[in-house]
């Protein structure tokens, strides 16, 4: 089995800070947007490089969702960012008439997504943000699994011509994708070659499903990891193909498993591949306050809940 | 003044199609629509700089938003009077694969639509972006943009009152349609507002009333002098004191014809007191 390596953990949001600032580099219409989060977002970089191109909003998200619809008519390219929550939930009606339905080129930049911004709790933890956008006609959705990819993501995303909504996370987590990567907007990624289970994994859970890949492995059983980096448009073809093989699937998000990936990976497979499939992710509930490691654990999002799933998936071929 | 009387003829046959339109469907908007003829036409014929044709990013012309979408009929019926599509396309008003939906939208790619609007309380702020790219642009041209006054109950617009002053957009002229009614009463028997022109002084705006929202002549001038007072470091408020439902008698006065289309006699008296000018579509 093909082996990852990490090369030193690090937040994903500062993946995108550093995309962003490579974008403030190389694309003169690319603007961004904060309510009230710089730091947190990673922007600081951006803002110091690009002062005219930066506009501070206020804790004001609807109405920064919508200056950045605004910003578009005229070429621009606006990023906003705030929390994952912020991004979405807060102001779902201005993304769904001002960008989405008007079909403006907004990148919407969304950090601490899901439980593991730890300590804060469950009003910060978005776990309902995947299915949100997917829902939005037209709307890109897109979950980068390290820095590394969040960076690339971010820096794709400029030339793409639409809605396109991003997200990534406070935690820092094993950065193990190559530096000078290319990113492909719906472009499923094998990481290791398998043909007793698939694992389809997004966002942080990638690392987990490879951990969980090599344990698995020593009892005798090789998984076919991939990388769904892209939600939205779903690389449809990736899936059908690896269960062709496998015969069996876990999909691992972070994210309620009402609405998220596991659930488009499910459509696809009921209509095309009718396989075996195990969920990782929430199980329609709210998260709580405690360590991204102890949330990890208890809601059943790491290796260990990665590996039982696929055990039990397995006995059900 | 010949120019004044052409635009006469414009409104009242502005009235027309937007009576004509609700009537086909049944449905629609008539009271703000007929509220807004004045303010439309004087803005498409007398106060924006406009380019030939129609392209999404208005570079070197101004621009319009239509926050209150729901007067769509007012807007359809100026823009295609302003030659941005066929004035025979008002007939597909609210019908199946139509370009003229409920709401304005950019998603059917109606030439003279940027934005989609309908829900209520998101134009002022993208408005705002729209002025924010043509200062970044360095282009010299006016954003406008169009509000209810009972829409101003949509927090939203708080928000994007407060960053326009304290950012010194000063190339946005946004006009609230002061007709004092909504769907479901008056505006103060709603939700009372109180001073709307305090409020937006408070936010650091400079506003200007145009008393007679439903006179012409009235409304060119004040919308002129509002022009003046751009570029000087505050967004610019116009309070437009319009009577909604106006010139149709029966419909003036009441919220009763906000979201309501006239029946088949209704419609002959109506059009009775809006006699054709220009051509019926």
């Amino acid at each position: 089995m093909k082996k990852y390596i990490d090369q030193g953990k690090n937040d994903t949001r500062s993946g995108f800070g550093a995309g962003l600032t490579e974008l403030g580099r190389t694309n003169p219409n690319v603007v961004a947007l904060c309510a009230d989060l710089i730091g947190s977002l990673k922007m600081d970089q951006f803002i110091e490089e690009n002062p005219e191109r930066f506009f501070q909003i206020g804790i004001a998200e609807a109405n920064m969702m919508c200056i950045a619809a605004g910003l578009t008519i005229g070429g621009k390219i606006p990023f906003t960012g705030t929390f994952a929550n912020f991004s979405t939930g807060r102001v779902y009606d201005q993304i769904r008439q001002s960008i989405a339905y008007s079909g403006k080129n907004v990148k919407i930049c969304a950090s601490h997504a899901g439980v593991t911004l730890g300590e804060d709790g469950a009003t910060h933890q978005i776990l309902e943000d995947i299915g949100l956008m997917k829902m939005l006609p037209g709307m890109v959705v897109i979950n980068p699994c390290d820095y590394n990819q969040t960076k690339a993501a971010t820096i794709a995303i400029a030339d793409y011509e639409g809605p396109v909504y991003l997200r990534f996370g406070r935690p820092k987590v094993a950065n193990f994708t190559p530096a000078d990567q290319k990113f492909e907007i719906g472009k499923a990624l094998h990481l290791t070659e398998g043909t007793d289970v698939t694992i389809v994994a997004t966002g942080h859970l990638v690392w987990e499903a490879l951990i969980a890949a090599e344990n698995l492995e020593s009892q005798g059983i090789s998984a076919e990891v991939i990388n769904i980096h892209t939600i939205k448009p779903l690389d449809a073809n990736a899936i059908i193909n690896s269960v062709k093989k496998t015969g069996c699937i876990v999909t691992a998000e972070e994210h309620n498993v009402l609405g998220g990936l596991g659930e488009s990976v499910a459509r696809v497979l009921a209509t095309s591949q009718p396989t075996p499939q195990e969920f990782i992710g929430t199980n329609d509930t709210f998260g709580e306050s405690g360590t991204p490691a102890q949330l990890m654990e208890k809601y059943g999002l790491d290796n260990k809940a990665i590996e039982k799933a696929v055990i039990k998936v397995i006995e059900r071929k | 003044m010949p120019r004044l009387e052409e635009l006469q003829d414009l409104t009242t046959q502005v009235r027309r199609d937007i009576l004509r339109m609700v009537h086909k469907v049944n449905s629609g908007h008539p009271g703000g629509s007929l509220g807004c003829a004045e303010f439309f036409v004087a803005l498409y014929n007398e106060l924006m700089e406009l380019n030939e044709g129609f392209d999404m990013d208005g570079k070197g012309e101004d621009l319009f938003f239509l926050s209150n979408g729901h007067i769509s009929p007012v807007y359809y019926s100026v823009l295609a009077r302003s030659g941005y599509f066929p004035v025979d396309e008002l007939n597909t008003f609210r019908l199946i694969n139509s370009r003229l939906q409920g709401h304005p939208t950019t998603h059917e790619g109606l030439p003279g639509i940027r934005i989609a609007s309908g829900s209520l309380g998101q134009g002022m702020s993208v408005a705002i972006g729209a002025a924010l790219a043509k200062k970044l642009n360095k282009d010299s041209n006016l954003v406008y943009s169009l509000h209810g006054d009972g829409e101003l109950q949509e927090g939203q617009n708080w928000e994007a009152m407060m960053y326009a002053s304290a950012n010194k957009v000063d190339n946005l002229i946004s006009t609230i349609d002061l007709n004092g009614q909504q769907i479901d009463g008056s505006t103060d028997t709603v939700l009372a507002m109180g001073s709307i022109k305090a409020k937006f002084e408070a936010f650091g705006w400079d506003v200007l009333d145009i008393k007679e929202g439903n006179n012409l002549e009235a409304v060119i001038a004040g919308l002129k002098k509002a022009k003046t007072m751009t570029g000087k470091g505050k967004p610019v408020c116009v309070l437009l004191h319009t009577v909604m439902g106006n010139g149709v008698d029966f419909m003036m006065h009441t919220h009763a014809w906000h979201g309501k289309a006239p029946n088949d006699e209704q419609l002959e008296i109506a059009l009775a007191q809006n006699p054709e000018t220009l051509g019926d579509y």
